[in-house]
C-alpha cells in the first residue's frame, strides 16, 4: 500500500498539536485541543484508504480509478460524532463558566484532601472511628 | 420464524423509543409507559436470543443487505445474547426504580425530567450495540452512543459537583475515543476491513509486531472504558455524584461493555494471546490497589465505586487465563457483577434517600430505623463478598479453580490475590455495615464529635478564616483551604449554626421522610431477587457459559456464522 507521506506528517503534527491543548488546564483550551486532535485522527483514516482516485460513484469512473470509498464514510461518521462533541463540552464549558466564573478544570477532591492532611500532617478521617482513645489522636497528630 | 430477524430489534426498539419519549416529553405518563414497554420488549427479545444462539448457534444480521460483506453485521452468540439479556433485565430494574424517584426530584435539584428517559434509551440503544457489533466500527459507534447519552446522564442538572466530576469523565473518555479511531485506522490500513470475522482471519497474516501494536491500542482503549487499572482512576471520581439510579446503571454496565469489548478482541482477533502475561498483571494491580482505595472510604457510594473497579480486576484474570475455564467464569461472573453492583447502588440510593446521606460519618442504626434495606444490602453485600451460596461463591470458584488448572507461577499469584481482595471486600462491606447499620445514630454522633475535637486538639487552627466561612467551596487553586470532605462534613453537622445535620440530629427534629417510593423499594427488591436467583439457576448458567467459552476460544462458529450468512 502507498501511503502519502505529507497526509501522515500533517496528522502527525495535528495530533502532537491537540495532545499539547489538551494538556491544558481550560476547557475550551481542552476543547480545541480536541477538535484538533481529531481532524488528525481523520487524516490518519485518509492514508489508510490508500492512493487517492476518483469520485467512488458507479458510471463516473472505472471500479480501479475510484478511491476507497469505506474510509471516507467512516471520516463522516467520525466528524459527525466531533460535533455533538464539541457541543458538549462547549455547554460543560460555559456551565462551569456560570458556575465558577471560569472553565478551568478542577482539583481531584481526594487529592486535594490527601494533600492537605499531608501538609497539616493528620489522620485521615477513615482512621478508626471506634477507637476509646482519643489521646492516640493527639501523639499521631503532634 | 427466522429469529435472526430479531437480532437489530435490541438496538431499533430503544432508539425509536427515545424518539416517541422525547415527542411525549410533556406527558410524564405517557413517557413512562413508552419506556417501560420497551425494555421489557428488549428483555423478551433477549430471553429468545440467548435461547436460539445457544440451540441454532449464533444469530446474524447484515443491515441493508449490501451484496458485498460491506454492510453492518449484528450478531448475537452466546456471550452476546446472555450480556443482552443481563443487560436488558437490569436496566428495567433501573428505570422503573428512577420512575419511582420521581427523576429525579431529589428535593433539592432541578433536573430537566423530560430529558431522562429519552437519554436513557440512547444509552440502552448504545449498550445493546456495543454487544452486538460485528464490527470494529460499529463498536466505536455504539460506545459513542452510549458515551454521549452517560455524559448528559452524568451532568443532569448541571450543579457544581456534577459538572467538575463531568469534566474529567468527558474528556477522559473523548481521549480513549480518539485513541480508538486511531486504532480503527491503524487496523484498516493495515488489513483492509473491520468485520470482526474477516479480521479474526486477517490479522493473523501480518507481521507479528504489527499485530502486537494493533493489539495494544485497542487493549488500552477498551481498558479506558473497562477501568483497569492504572486507567481506572476516573472512575471513583466521577461515578458517586450522579443521581443513584444514574450511577446504578454506570456502574452496572458501562465497564462491563468495555470487559466485553476485551474478551471478544482477545478471543477473536487474537487467538495466539500475546498478552496475556500483561493482562494479568493489570488484573492482579486492579484487584489489589482498588479494595485498598475501597477500605479507605467513608462514603458508601465511593466505597463501592471502589469495589467495582477491583473486582473488574476478577473479570480481566478470567480473560487473561485464555483458557474455556476462565473464560467461562470471566462470562459468568461477568453476569453476577453486572446485577450485583447495580443492585448495590440502588440501595444506596434507598439509604440516602430515607437517611439524607450516604456518608458513613452521618449514619447509624439503619437496620433499626429500615430492617427492610437492611436486608436490602447485607444480602447483596454478602454476594459482593462471595459468601458461599451466593454467586459471587460461585463465580470465584469458577475463576480459582481455572486458576488453579493453569497452574503457572502468575496464575497462582492471581488466585491468592483473588482470595485477599474477596476478604478485603468483606471487610469493607462489613465495616459499612457495622457503622451504617448496627451502631445508633447517637453512638455515630459521639464519634464524628470526638473526631471533631481529637482534630482541634491535634492540629492548630489552619487557615485564618472562621468555620462558617468554608462550606463546600471546591475553589480552584486554593491549595490548603480546599475541603478534606470528611473532616469538613463533621465539623460541619456539629456546628450548630450550619443547617448540615447527621442521622441523629435528623430524627430528633424529626424532618425524615417516613416511607420510601414503593416502585423505588420494589425494583430494587426484584434486582436483589435475581441476585440471588443467580444462585439457584447457576448450574444450568454455568452450562451456557462453558459452551459461550468454548464457542469463544473454538472461533469457527462464529466466523463461519457470520460468512456464510453474507447476502
Amino acid at each position: 500500500m502507498d501511503a502519502n507521506l505529507t497526509l501522515v506528517l500533517t496528522g502527525a503534527a495535528m495530533i502532537g498539536c491537540g495532545v499539547y491543548l489538551v494538556l491544558e488546564r481550560s476547557l475550551t483550551r481542552v476543547l480545541v485541543g480536541l477538535v484538533v486532535l481529531s481532524n488528525g485522527v481523520n487524516l490518519q483514516f485518509l492514508v489508510a484508504g490508500g492512493k487517492a482516485g476518483e469520485a467512488p460513484i458507479v458510471g463516473e469512473a472505472a471500479a480501479s480509478e475510484m478511491s476507497d470509498p469505506l474510509p471516507q464514510a467512516l471520516v463522516l461518521t467520525a466528524i459527525v460524532i466531533t460535533l455533538a462533541m464539541v457541543a458538549f463540552v462547549l455547554a460543560m464549558a460555559y456551565r462551569s463558566w456560570q458556575l465558577n466564573d471560569h472553565d478551568d478544570v478542577q482539583d481531584d477532591v481526594e487529592d486535594a484532601a490527601i494533600r492537605r492532611l499531608a501538609e497539616s500532617d493528620e489522620q485521615s478521617d477513615s482512621f478508626d472511628l471506634s477507637s476509646d482513645e482519643p489521646e492516640t489522636f493527639e501523639q499521631e497528630g503532634a | 420464524m427466522n429469529v435472526s430477524l430479531l437480532v437489530p430489534l435490541p438496538v431499533v426498539l430503544p432508539l425509536l423509543g427515545a424518539g416517541a419519549a422525547l415527542v411525549l416529553s410533556r406527558r410524564p405518563h405517557a413517557q413512562r409507559a413508552v419506556s417501560v414497554t420497551v425494555l421489557a420488549a428488549m428483555a423478551a427479545i433477549a430471553a429468545v436470543l440467548a435461547v436460539a444462539a445457544d440451540q441454532e448457534g449464533p444469530q446474524v444480521a447484515w443491515i441493508a443487505g449490501w451484496p458485498e460483506p460491506l454492510g453492518i453485521a449484528l450478531v448475537a452468540d452466546r456471550l452476546s445474547a446472555l450480556m443482552l439479556l443481563v443487560s436488558s433485565l437490569v436496566t428495567l430494574a433501573v428505570l422503573t426504580y428512577s420512575v419511582g424517584q420521581g427523576m429525579t426530584g431529589d428535593g433539592e435539584e432541578r433536573t430537566p425530567i423530560s430529558v431522562y428517559h429519552p437519554t436513557f434509551l440512547v444509552l440502552v440503544a448504545g449498550v445493546a450495540n456495543a454487544f452486538l457489533a460485528g464490527d470494529l466500527f460499529n463498536l466505536f459507534v455504539s460506545f459513542e452512543m452510549l458515551l454521549f447519552a452517560s455524559y448528559v446522564l452524568l451532568t443532569l442538572g448541571g450543579t457544581m459537583a456534577r459538572i467538575r466530576a463531568g469534566t474529567i469523565y468527558v474528556v477522559v473518555n473523548l481521549l480513549s475515543s480518539m485513541l480508538f479511531l486511531v486504532a480503527l485506522a491503524a487496523v484498516y490500513a493495515a488489513t483492509g476491513t473491520l468485520n470482526l470475522a474477516h479480521l479474526s482471519t486477517r490479522l493473523a497474516e501480518l507481521p507479528d509486531s504489527v499485530a502486537l501494536v494493533l493489539q495494544l491500542i485497542l487493549l488500552v482503549v477498551f481498558a479506558i472504558k473497562a477501568a483497569i487499572f492504572p486507567l481506572s482512576m476516573w472512575l471513583p471520581d466521577s461515578y458517586p455524584t450522579a443521581p443513584a439510579p444514574v450511577t446504578a446503571v454506570f456502574a452496572g454496565l458501562l465497564t462491563k461493555v468495555g470487559v466485553y469489548a476485551i474478551l471478544r478482541m482477545q478471543s477473536l482477533l487474537f487467538p495466539d494471546q500475546p498478552l496475556t502475561d500483561l493482562l494479568m498483571w493489570a488484573a492482579l494491580a486492579t484487584m489489589i490497589i482498588a479494595i485498598l482505595g475501597a477500605i479507605a472510604q467513608s462514603d458508601i457510594k465511593r466505597m463501592l465505586s471502589f469495589t467495582l473497579v477491583s473486582h473488574i480486576g476478577f473479570l480481566v484474570f478470567g480473560i487473561g487465563l485464555g483458557s474455556a475455564a476462565g473464560f467461562s467464569g470471566a462470562i459468568l461472573y461477568v453476569a453476577h457483577h453486572i446485577t450485583i453492583q447495580t443492585a448495590l447502588f440502588l440501595v444506596v440510593g434507598l439509604i440516602e434517600r430515607r437517611a439524607g446521606s450516604s456518608s458513613l460519618v452521618r449514619l447509624g442504626g439503619l437496620a433499626r430505623l429500615a430492617p427492610l434495606l437492611g436486608i436490602l444490602f447485607f444480602v447483596p453485600a454478602m454476594n459482593l463478598a462471595g459468601i458461599p451460596p451466593f454467586s459471587g461463591f460461585i463465580g470465584k470458584v469458577m475463576l480459582i479453580e481455572a486458576g488453579v488448572a493453569d497452574g503457572s507461577v502468575l496464575a497462582w499469584l492471581l488466585v491468592g490475590g483473588s482470595v485477599v481482595t474477596s476478604l478485603l471486600t468483606l471487610y469493607a462491606v462489613a465495616k459499612t455495615w457495622s457503622l451504617a447499620f448496627w451502631r445508633t445514630p447517637l453512638e455515630a454522633h459521639e464519634m464524628a464529635a470526638r473526631l471533631v475535637t481529637a482534630e482541634d486538639e491535634a492540629s492548630p487552627p489552619r487557615g485564618a478564616s472562621p468555620r462558617e466561612d468554608r462550606p463546600v467551596r471546591l475553589g480552584h487553586g486554593e491549595g490548603p483551604g480546599l475541603v478534606a470532605q470528611g473532616l469538613d462534613e463533621v465539623e460541619r453537622v456539629h456546628d450548630p449554626d450550619h443547617p448540615d445535620r447527621d442521622l441523629h440530629q435528623r430524627l430528633q427534629d424529626g424532618d425524615l421522610p417516613d416511607r420510601l417510593p414503593r416502585s423505588m423499594v420494589w425494583s430494587t427488591t426484584g434486582l436483589v431477587a435475581i441476585t440471588v436467583a443467580l444462585t439457584f439457576v447457576a448450574g444450568p448458567l454455568a452450562g451456557y457459559t462453558d459452551r459461550a467459552a468454548v464457542d469463544l476460544l473454538e472461533r469457527t462458529p462464529y466466523v463461519s456464522a457470520v460468512l456464510e450468512d453474507t447476502p
